[in-house]
């Protein structure tokens, strides 16, 4: 039973990732990852890893790929040109698809004589003994655990390393409206002094004064956003 | 099934993401490369740490996930920057990265 959902297992995996590598669309590059990620927490599953397991659906097939379909339909029409012109014929481009494979191909070779090749007797195994219950290997209680007594300063870490990153995604995707702009607010209210401008409302990123009036330089259409505000 | 037959998938996926990293130019694509290989980097360390019995692979495989959000994070707002500026999504065109 176990090698069959194995084999189920891989066979997803190996499937999504080809899929993720070989389409053209973005997007369906996108479903084939959701559709990896799936199947390999079935692998998980299987090894026993129920919380990661877990984790691995809900965060990264559940959260993540949202992320990801947001931006392939944001950026989406750009990227299938791009593949199309990538699929032209043309030796440069051929040659070095070509060159990349057998890089990765030899990478591959390398990493199974290394994995597979070595004198572990223990990777021919099944693995230590395992005993279903409460507290035991793999459940949250036992993640719960570890993170919090032996990985406490990895866990720290890596909660500043997300807040490092949600600043940055913020600072990087937030609307440029160029330098000019703030010495031609007429209002500066105490809020300005806190926050950069057009960081604040809706109201404010569609350029809209609080009262409602659009202001002329402050329009979608000059500064750099594609679509115009509705 | 054994510890080795995990070891095989998880360095396949791995050189897939590897081929997907140095071949496309899609930066959407290549970043969901990165994933993958990602991904098979994690199968190994959940692999080993079955195999061992102790769950630091585990922690391992969770503190990997959290870099590759934050990756996703950083990586797809510099897409949207990159596309707000008008320039074209492609990694061999960008050849300067100056602010």
């Amino acid at each position: 039973m176990s090698s069959v959902l194995f084999f189920l297992g891989a066979i997803g995996v190996i499937t999504g990732a080809v899929g993720v590598v070989v389409l053209r669309n973005p997007f369906y590059s996108v479903l084939a990852l959701v559709g990896h990620l799936i199947s390999l927490a079935v692998l998980f599953l299987l090894l026993r890893a129920e919380f990661v397991a877990a984790v691995q659906v809900v965060v990264y097939a559940g959260a993540v790929m949202v992320l990801y379909v947001f931006v392939v339909a944001y950026v989406g029409d750009e990227g299938e040109s791009i593949g199309e012109r990538l699929r032209g014929p043309g030796p440069v481009g051929s040659g070095l698809r070509l060159g990349g494979a057998i890089v990765a191909g030899a990478l591959a070779i390398e990493l199974l004589i290394a994995l597979l090749g070595t004198g572990l007797e223990a990777i021919n195994g099944y693995g230590a003994g395992y005993s279903p219950g409460p507290r035991t290997y793999g459940t949250p209680a036992y993640i719960g655990q570890l993170l919090l007594t032996r990985f406490l300063i990895e866990f720290e870490i890596a909660s500043f390393l997300l807040l490092i990153a949600a600043v940055g995604g913020v600072v990087l995707a937030r609307r440029r409206g160029g330098l000019g702009e703030e010495d031609e607010r007429e209002a500066l209210t105490p809020l300005d002094l806190l926050r950069p401008l057009g960081t604040g409302t809706i109201a404010e990123g569609v350029g809209r004064r609080p009262d409602g009036v659009l202001r002329a330089q402050d329009s979608p259409l000059e500064t750099g956003s594609r679509y115009p505000a509705p | 099934m054994s510890i080795a037959w995990y070891l095989a998938v998880s360095a396949i996926v791995f050189s897939l993401g590897a081929i997907g990293v140095i071949t496309r130019r899609n930066p959407l694509v290549v970043l969901l490369c990165l994933e993958l290989m990602l991904n098979g980097a994690n199968l190994a360390l959940i692999a080993f740490a079955r195999m061992w019995g102790n769950g630091d692979g585990q922690i391992l495989a969770i503190i990997v996930m959290t870099v590759a959000a934050c990756e996703v994070c950083i990586g797809l707002g510099m897409i949207v920057a990159i596309y707000r500026r008008h320039l074209p999504i492609d990694v061999d065109e960008m050849r300067e990265l100056q602010g």
